[in-house]
């Protein structure tokens, strides 16, 4: 497992990152390196220069910003999966963290570094679509914040600009509300084969809102909106009819482990059962 | 942990150190990381090497240019097969009247046969040299017809692997015995099922690696390798290369588990000593996890069909079968054995009066399949617990009572099976009766059907399974069925132990030590035991087919036997005493019935090698080698269960309850036991669950990689509930039978069962393997399209509307 030849620079700031970025055209970022180095050793990616970013400090903060929580783009998923802030206030992030493949890949792996490769089956995306989280880039430009519902614009394509680094992702407090997110793991990769992340805040039965993220079964994680849409204020009895509107409209992808029809079934039924308990889980 | 068992044998169970749960040796420097694998070996003037690989699952090779990687600064030279001529063929080493055996150069010449067969290899001064350059290897390939299917395969209009053999099948044998036909006419009732054992890749944790150094000066061939085989490789490689076997060093250094894959000759181990004669250079090859999942040996891939005969009561008169095997494109050292070992395993643990088996062996454009876990013992266990699982239902049989009607009660043993096995020693009922206990069976079922009440689907599974152990005796083998060892009580009293069985995992260092520091009396600690070196150790086999402790532990039992006569008969001159009276133990040698008269155990060595004082024609030193030839197999058995909960929703399987009752005879050391017992179920369980090499149309593998080939995870395994019974082997002194396969035999049939039995109500039979949630799903949703739901219907009208999923 061999790659092929390539540069590597290790900038000791952010700025230094940006310029190196906007100097090269086949330059690849490198955070956690767990999506990218197993890429390159495989030859499927073969970036003339890897600019890693592991020495920049100070970006790996998990704080609170008022109405927001912001953390910092080199936040590892076992730091975003154990952080207290979240677990109290927005409690969906870390319970997607938490799902990320194994020990090992939670603590290299970054959540900037999962967003920006936009993997169809990952894991983050359901739940940021979800909680209609914010994406701040960086550039020489200077900050560009980018809302959850257009960032993933397809399979391992993003709307990042190629000069720009994530920087920052912001997400909203969830309090009063109940959150799941419900995953089938693939046994060998442990990527979603469906992956559902839900926000509902309702009381004594009644739904008020509800945000669904679901990941897996199309090229891109989308908000199942048609679930959406016949469940806001309706009584919790709607949720069965509702979520089999998971899948409207979707492409699914197939592969040899699960094919899109079952992809699909399973985001109906993952999708009832993540709304059932998350009304149930719901937060005072 | 109850040994519960009736010692039925003469052996003695359990001493100061065997039967104890004595800490690994080998630990300690395993876990910590600072041992010595294959790849860890670095020589100076080291050079590396990458194979070029087929694409292609046949073609015809047009042209190979090398010329562009040659010229690559840091490649010293790229071969292919028109330079390797005085290279021989990778060995096979069945013989068989109608056996096929095509030539199987070690680069491909003319033609490829499957995906990742080596054509041309790189060497050069390091190894990310010498893969950049393998890139530049251009082979221009003219695409064949690609065969695929077993089945399609042997039609007549399928496209031919070779043309000269004018088929694809590989071989026929067949296995009678009883009356089938009348079995058939007196028979009420008789279950057919169709059964996949699918392709599995062995996968051990460390990928096969080789280096070689040729020093021609001395003539000298140094082999490093991460091989089962040492003694067997040393042997072939020497033929291959051309150079006299005492030339040739086998080493094998650590090794990270083989499961059968590294019992085996590859073109690697034959290139890379090859080029390092040319080169007059050491070069070291290790293999990608890529390469480990395309091109080292896979393991099962058999289609069954099978039919049992049966009275009303249960009672089998007969058991028919068919399996198809496919071999790969070629063969690799035991690839036409498997089956036939399948054969033989087929009547299970159960009286069956008439018996009829066909094997048929079919090449077809994929890897090579040969000896995985069990080899051919997990694919006949799985086709006799699976269809007497059938059988039981569809004689509205309870699965475990209809399994004991049909065992041979204990005394019935030593007991000849229909396929010819003389099985040593058993008690089936008693450990099916252990393993009922301990899973609350009658609770279970009781659940079971209070769930399809409620829609929940609870399924148990029960697999009572035999196998076979120790091979075993060299008529029936084909490389020899004994075992070596050397026994050296050093002058200083410490003992040297070489055993000809080459572990790798197994923990031989530690139960081998147990055993010969109970037979001398004296500390584990002060034994070691030395293996995988062929200069060090005398010829041997290996621990394949669970035979390092049945065989090799024996050879090492015998060894210092001879050596205690040895030093009965020192002590006896040294002490005024007749060697009869001579006492071994607790690290002292003396006189029975006078305590007065004993030797410390170092000065009663010493005097073997002072030679001062020696009783007259004593030979002066202490070693003593013996090579043990077994004269049976051993058969280990038990019963595993499995409870499970199926999500009709989804498919998904929940395993709630494992319970594993196995009788390897006398245990050595119980830790060890249970360790192989897991890790052979969590194996077991993998092919049931998630595990399958798949190949796509063109004969491409899709599941090339970790991330797409599941092997089981700490979190996909559950607790187990282990437990044994003791039914010691008459067939050697220690009454040991054999662990290593036993998991991996009993829990994949253990886990379909339960499945099927969960979903019987839905009449879903079968299932093929990897039971996948949406292989589950679809069954169950096509049961339900023919049948309603169980929560509105009873059991029987379910029954009566069965189907195959």
């Amino acid at each position: 497992m061999i790659p092929a030849s390539f540069d590597y620079e290790s900038p000791k700031t952010l700025n230094e990152a940006i310029t190196l970025l906007a100097s090269r055209e086949d330059a690849k970022l490198l955070a956690g390196g767990h999506s990218l180095l197993p890429a390159m050793k495989l030859r499927l990616a073969s970036p003339a220069l890897l600019i890693d970013l592991g020495r920049i400090g100070g970006l790996d903060y998990i704080r609170d910003s008022g109405e927001t929580i912001s953390i910092g783009a080199l936040a590892t998923h076992a730091a975003v999966a154990a952080s207290r802030l979240l677990l109290a206030s927005s409690p969906l992030l870390a319970q997607a963290a938490c799902n990320i493949g194994d020990i090992q890949v939670r603590n290299r792996g970054t959540i900037g570094g999962s967003l920006a490769q936009a993997h169809p089956s990952a894991d983050y995306p359901a739940a940021i679509l979800a909680l209609d989280a914010n994406i701040v880039a960086t550039s020489q430009s200077g900050e560009r914040v980018i809302p959850a519902h257009s960032f993933f614009t397809g399979m391992f394509t993003t709307a990042l600009r190629p000069d720009e680094i994530i920087t920052e992702i912001r997400v909203p407090k969830t309090a009063g509300s109940g959150t799941v997110y419900k995953k089938f793991h693939h046994p060998a990769s442990g990527y979603a084969v469906v992956g559902v992340a839900a926000v509902v805040r309702g009381a004594t039965g009644k739904i008020d809102d509800v945000a669904i993220g679901i990941t897996g079964v199309a090229e891109v994680a989308y908000r199942a909106t048609a679930v959406e849409d016949a469940l806001r204020g309706k009584p919790a009895s709607a949720i069965a009819e509702a979520a089999k509107h998971a899948a409207d409209k979707v492409e699914a992808l197939g592969d040899n482990y699960a094919s899109g029809d079952y992809r699909r079934h399973l985001a109906q039924v993952y999708t009832r059962r993540a709304l059932q308990e998350a009304l149930s889980s719901k937060r005072k | 942990m109850a040994s519960n068992g009736k010692n039925n044998g003469k052996a003695k169970a359990n001493g100061q150190w065997v039967g104890k749960r004595f800490k690994r040796k080998e630990d300690p420097r395993l876990v910590r990381g600072i041992s010595h694998y294959t790849d860890d070996i670095k020589l100076p003037r080291l050079v590396h090497c990458v194979f070029v690989r087929s694409p292609h699952a046949h073609a015809r090779i047009a042209s190979i240019n090398t010329e562009a990687a040659r010229s690559q600064p840091g490649v010293l030279t790229v071969i292919t097969s028109a330079d390797i001529e005085g290279l021989g063929m990778i060995p096979c080493a069945m013989q068989m009247p109608d056996l096929k055996i095509p030539a199987h150069p070690a680069l491909a010449k003319g033609r490829v046969r499957y995906v990742g067969e080596p054509v041309a290899v790189v060497v050069a001064e390091d190894a990310y040299t010498a893969r950049d350059a393998a890139e530049m290897v251009a082979v221009d390939y003219e695409p064949l017809p690609v065969v695929l299917d077993i089945e399609k395969a042997l039609q007549k209009e399928s496209a031919l692997i070779y043309q000269d053999f004018g088929t694809n099948k590989a071989f026929t044998h067949a296995m009678k015995s009883g009356d089938i036909e009348a079995a058939y006419k007196k028979a009420d009732r008789v279950v057919k099922v169709r059964l996949i054992n699918q392709r599995v890749a062995p996968t051990a944790m460390e990928p096969r690696s080789v280096v070689a150094e040729y020093l021609p000066g001395e003539n000298r061939l140094t082999i490093w390798a991460s091989t089962q085989i040492p003694h067997l490789l040393r042997t072939q490689v020497a033929i291959m290369v051309g150079l006299p076997e005492p030339a040739v060093r086998v080493i094998a250094p650590e090794v990270g588990g083989g499961f059968g894959s590294k019992l085996n000759v590859y073109a690697e181990d034959g290139v890379v000593p090859w080029l390092s004669m040319k080169l007059a250079r050491p070069v070291k090859w290790t293999e990608t996890r890529r390469e480990s999942l395309m091109v080292t040996i896979h393991g099962r891939d058999t289609i069954n069909y099978l039919e049992l005969a049966l009275k009303k009561d249960g009672t089998i008169l007969g058991l028919r079968a068919k399996v198809l095997a496919d071999m790969g494109a070629y063969h690799q050292l035991l690839t036409p054995l498997i089956p036939q070992l399948t054969a033989l395993m087929l009547p299970g643990c159960y009286k069956i009066p008439a018996f009829d088996c066909e094997i048929v062996g079919v090449f077809t454009n994929k890897m090579s399949t040969d000896a995985y876990r069990g080899a051919g013992r997990p694919e006949a266990a799985y086709d006799i617990e699976r269809i007497m699982d059938c059988a039981a239902r569809e004689l509205n049989l309870d699965a475990a009572k209809f399994r004991s009607k049909n065992f041979p009660q204990p005394r019935e043993f030593p007991f000849t099976t229909a396929a010819g096995l003389l099985y040593d020693s058993a008690n089936y009922q008693q450990s099916l009766k252990r393993a009922l206990q301990l899973a609350g069976y009658d609770k279970l079922r009781a659940r079971q059907k209070a769930g399809w009440k409620q829609g929940k689907y609870y399924g148990v599974g029960v697999s009572t399974y035999v196998e076979i152990c120790a091979i075993g005796p060299s008529a029936a083998t084909p490389a020899g069925g004994w075992e070596s060892a050397t026994v050296r009580i050093e002058p200083t009293g410490k003992v040297t132990v070489l055993t000809g069985a080459s572990p790798h995992g197994q923990g031989q260092e530690t139960t081998f030590a147990q055993l010969v520091a109970d037979q001398l009396g004296i500390n584990p600690d002060d034994i070691t035991i030395i293996h995988g070196d062929t200069l060090a150790v005398p010829y041997g086999i290996g621990t394949f087919g669970s035979r390092g402790t049945a065989v090799g532990g024996t050879a090492v039992y015998y060894a210092v036997e001879k050596l205690k006569i040895k030093i009965a008969a020192l002590a006896a001159h040294l002490l005024g005493a007749k060697p009869a009276d001579i006492v071994i133990a607790h690290g002292r040698v003396g006189v029975k019935g006078n305590a007065k008269k004993s030797m410390p155990w170092g000065e009663i060595i010493l005097a073997a090698y002072t030679a001062r004082s020696i009783p007259a024609g004593f030979e002066p030193g202490m070693e003593a080698t013996h090579f043990f030839e077994p004269s049976n197999f051993t058969f280990p058995f038990g019963t595993h269960i499995c409870a499970v909960e199926v999500d009709p929703e989804t498919g998904e399987i929940k395993i709630e309850k494992y319970v594993a009752v196995d009788d390897c005879g006398n245990v050595i050391n119980p830790m060890l036991v249970d360790g192989q017992v897991q890790g052979g179920i969590a194996q077991g369980l993998s092919q049931a669950l998630y595990e399958e090499m798949v190949y796509n149309e063109d004969g491409q593998p899709i599941t090339g990689s970790l991330m797409d080939y599941a092997v089981p995870k700490a979190a996909h395994i559950p607790e187990f509930i282990l437990d044994r019974t003791v039914t010691p082997t008459p067939v050697n002194p220690m009454g040991v039978k054999g662990v290593g396969e036993a998991g991996t035999i009993a829990s994949t049939p253990c886990m379909v069962n339960a499945v099927c039995d969960a979903l019987s109500p839905l009449g879903i039979t079968n299932i093929d393997m990897p039971l996948k949630p949406e292989r589950v799903w679809r069954a169950i949703a096509a049961a339900q399209a023919a049948v309603p739901p169980p929560a509105a219907t009873t059991a029987k009208s379910a029954r009566t509307a069965r189907r195959t999923a």
